[in-house]
């Protein structure tokens, strides 16, 4: 399982998971699963026309990938946030119908595309991938106290001259960054899986936010690498493990926070209207 | 859902208080334990059809969770809730409930005068059929609580005191006898509060329906209160303002030492920091209530 | 003139005759299902749904049953899971959602790869994906439109009640009604319109036309039963012309290669929604 070329999937995969937890643990504190489990549809169909265009596959994705970012973006200025992922998912997927319908020989892509195959990364790809996580990285870093405020108190990042749109356009455009480098990796389907997953479980176990960042990052990689050697073992597509091991941890997460008596750890106040009884406010003010 | 028999008729004016055939609600000895906290503690009182009643406390001091307890919407540890004479299951159209606030999306599909039917019969099975008599019952509610000019206008887009007359219309519009209010004048200002105060203030006398009130400062409500059930930590003191609105009374309530002031047609009660005796002078007295 | 409109063969045309019956009342279903989906956020639980009743329909072969109750049978049951393990904050639902939904697909995966008799993977893939309106058989019409009308029926025996929980639920707590079984049954009535768009006309127009037309019936429409009414006839109407474009595109330049039904579907619900949200925009300024 450790022979040479195994270490380029170890490698990549393990990027990969660092990223996808970083990136995973604003999805789920923005509340953005959907986002996170649109883009990547969207870059699909990316990879279908730029393979009939006969440009190199990355770049349709990373295009579509931004074209869908930036249009939910958009669309979820002028109408409701769910909406507007839905809508710009289903157009990207009506035009990677059409692609596809132009031409029939996609066959084994596609599907490595959809479900990923990491075993089938190359050594020239490792570089690309490798920039594309640190660039990644250092900008949700860069981001981090402005997306942080903005993503729990829009009102309050906005009196500090913050502009919530601005903030959010640029991290949508990491999103998109984030999904196109892991889609050869673990396939548009299930890319999000790992985004919201090891996050969840992370915020089960700790409310601070930088401990909950990075052990997000942690159980992603603990994922990845249980789905490779998972995969290698039985020789079933990584995809499925990355699903049921990301359901796993989600699980597990609740789990902890049962065992304790308390549902996501408490702290955690999320952005938006709040009702009296939406509150996940911590015990000194007894609202039930 | 029954109608109760006799729903639509007025009582007859109550002279008293006390559990007999003649109230409207009777909580007797209610606790309530959650997550380990007793969150109400031996809540006792009466409410007699007309009756105006405030629910004064401060946050945290148990009142929605009362206000809960005799929706049916939370089983108490101890103690009962009856109204009009019947045990606590789903009453339906035996009270209204105002919540405090709902969050309203501007696009929902709904205008006021949708929300104040779903009123009469929301929670019916089946499709509604348009009648006449169901859009006269709507008109005359609408306007009965001045929210006819916006009869017509999506729910999400109303305003804050806007979306709260819509609501008591909704509450209202089924005959209910205990009207439950859950803070409503927390946002909305002076003038739109006095409103509010008179508009439930006649509700209760012309229908003969026992409101109760949650809030947290009293002042807006002393003209039409005609009792106070003063909360603090999950306890309850219940009866005239004059009777339970004193230095002794509260004191006892909140377990620490508490005046009661009062100035300029305004009651102001004001405790002691925690943790300080009765004798030590208060440096920095923290004022609960009113202001 | 009509020609040019209407390709001939179109009104003959059997194929066409089923894919305008089966689209109409897939769409007329999930316009009215969808409005409810919309207005209670749950768009993403219906993409989801989609997505697992084809895991259903894919393991179907497994069991020995015929698709259709694979689809529909996987789709209701996954709804009672999410309803089971969601919780009521939209954001902890839109979480519940995403986790089941990537078990979900991830059992997709592995069904596809144990799908020997299929060795065209990456064309069942497609397929499922973006569904086969021309060829779906006539046989399956009754069994459609009895589910539809289950899932219609479903809304309409619960339409005040999950109206009104839908506004606010501490309402309808107050009068009695069972706020979460209400709930369910609403997710399940979305499952059946979905398990049915899905199977019939592929996920991507399954969730098209789940959202999209009833965004615009809520839009032109502040009542409830207006904007259901304008949700169904945009999503018949972006369906019919999708078909209809879809067979005249057989005949536009270079050659015999027709454009996908899907395309043409979620383009012109895509247009009228940004044209709808544009216009009513407008007004409301103005």
């Amino acid at each position: 399982m450790f022979s040479g070329f195994m270490t380029n999937a170890w490698l990549v995969a393990t990027i990969v998971a660092v990223v996808a937890g970083v990136v995973g643990f604003f999805i789920v504190l923005r509340g953005q699963a959907f986002v996170a489990d649109a883009v990547p549809q969207g870059a699909f169909a990316g990879a279908a026309g730029a393979s009939l265009l006969g440009i190199n596959t990355l770049i349709g994705v990373a295009a579509a990938a931004l074209l869908g970012a930036l249009g939910i973006g958009w669309l979820g200025r002028r109408g409701r946030r769910d909406v507007a992922t839905a809508l710009a998912l289903v157009v990207l997927l009506g035009l990677g119908a059409l692609f596809l319908s132009f031409s029939t020989e996609y066959a084994p892509e596609i599907y490595a595309l959809l479900f990923g195959e990491v075993l089938g990364v190359s050594a020239n790809e490792v570089l690309p991938i490798a920039l594309l996580a640190v660039v990644c990285v250092a900008a949700i870093a860069a981001l981090y106290r402005p997306l942080l405020l903005s993503s729990v108190m829009p009102e309050l990042a906005e009196a500090r001259g913050i502009r919530p749109a601005r903030v959010e356009t640029l991290f949508l455009v990491v999103v998109a960054l984030a999904t196109s480098m892991s889609l050869p990796v673990v396939g548009a389907l299930l890319i999000f899986s790992l985004m919201i997953g090891p996050p969840a479980a992370a915020r089960s176990v700790t409310s601070r936010p930088l401990p909950a960042l990075a052990l997000s990052a942690v159980i992603a990689v603990v994922v990845v690498w249980a789905s490779i050697a998972a995969a290698y073992d039985t020789n079933w597509p990584v995809g499925f493990f990355v699903g049921a091991f990301g359901a796993v941890c989600y699980a597990g997460g609740r789990g902890w926070a049962a065992l304790r008596g308390r549902r996501p750890a408490r702290g955690w106040r999320e952005a938006g209207p709040h009702g009296p009884e939406e509150h996940g406010v911590p015990a000194a003010n007894v609202r039930v | 859902m029954k109608r109760r028999p006799g729903a639509l008729r007025s009582a007859a004016p109550h002279t008293g208080g006390g559990p007999d055939a003649g109230t409207v609600l009777d909580v007797d000895g209610v606790s309530l334990w959650l997550s380990g906290r007793k969150v109400l503690d031996d809540v006792s009182f009466s409410l007699a059809p007309g009756e105006f009643a405030g629910l004064i406390g401060s946050n945290g001091a148990g009142k929605t969770t009362l206000l809960r307890v005799i929706l049916g919407l939370q089983a108490p540890s101890a103690g009962t809730v009856r109204v009009s004479g019947q045990p606590r299951t789903r009453r339906g159209s035996l009270i209204g409930y105002v919540p405090q606030k709902i969050l309203l999306d501007p696009d929902m599909p709904l205008r006021a005068r949708d929300l104040v039917g779903l009123g009469l019969d929301g929670q019916r099975l089946g499709i509604p059929l348009p009648s006449a008599r169901r859009r006269q019952q709507i008109d005359e509610m609408l306007e009965a609580v001045g929210a006819g000019r916006f009869a017509d206008t999506r729910v999400g887009l109303l305003s804050g005191g806007e979306q709260q007359r819509v609501l008591i219309a909704h509450a209202l519009i089924s005959r209910p006898r205990l009207l439950l209010l859950d803070e409503p004048l927390a946002n909305l200002d002076i003038a739109s509060e006095q409103d509010v105060v008179e508009l439930l203030g006649g509700v209760a006398r012309e229908q003969q329906v026992a409101v109760l009130i949650s809030a947290h400062d009293m002042n807006p409500l002393l003209p039409v209160m005609d009792r106070i059930v003063y909360m603090a930590a999950g306890r309850a003191a219940s009866g005239t303002t004059a009777e339970v609105v004193r230095p002794e009374v509260l004191s006892d309530l909140y377990g620490q030492h508490v005046d009661v002031i009062r100035v300029h047609n305004r009651i102001l009660v004001v405790a002691a920091q925690r943790g300080e005796g009765l004798d030590v002078p208060e440096p920095e007295p923290v004022v609960h209530e009113g202001a | 003139m009509l020609n040019a409109v209407f390709e001939p063969g179109f009104f003959s045309s059997s194929p066409v005759h089923v894919a305008l019956a089966v689209g109409g009342v897939v769409a007329l279903v999930s316009g009215i299902v969808g409005s409810f989906a919309v207005v209670r956020g749950q768009s993403y639980a219906g993409h989801a749904l989609a997505d697992i009743s084809v895991t259903g329909g894919s393991a179907s072969f497994l069991v020995g049953v015929s698709p259709l109750w694979g689809f529909v049978g996987v789709g209701v049951l996954a709804a009672g899971v999410m309803d089971m393990i969601g919780i009521q904050r939209p954001r902890g639902r839109d979480l519940a959602t995403g986790i089941v939904r990537g078990a979900g697909l991830g059992l997709a995966a592995l069904f596809l790869y144990w799908d020997t008799t299929n060795s065209n993977v990456t064309g069942a893939t497609i397929t499922i994906l973006f569904g086969s309106l021309f060829t779906v058989s006539s046989s399956l019409l009754p069994a459609i439109v009895g589910l539809s009308v289950a899932a219609v029926a479903i809304v309409a025996v619960l339409y005040r009640p999950l109206l009104l929980s839908s506004v606010a639920g501490d309402l309808a707590a107050a009068r009695g009604v069972s706020v979460r079984l209400v709930g369910l049954a609403c997710l399940v009535a979305i499952a059946l319109a979905v398990s049915l768009s899905a199977m019939t006309i592929g996920t991507i127009l399954s969730t098209a036309l789940l959202i999209g037309p009833a965004a615009i019936g809520l839009r032109l429409s502040s009542r409830p039963g207006l904007a259901m009414a304008w949700s169904a006839l945009a999503g018949l109407a972006a369906t019919w012309l999708g078909v209809l474009l879809a067979y005249d595109s057989f005949y536009w330049p270079p050659g015999r290669h027709g454009w996908p039904v899907s395309f043409f579907v979620v383009t012109l619900i895509f247009v009228g929604y940004v044209a709808v949200q544009g216009i009513t925009t407008r007004v409301r300024r103005a």
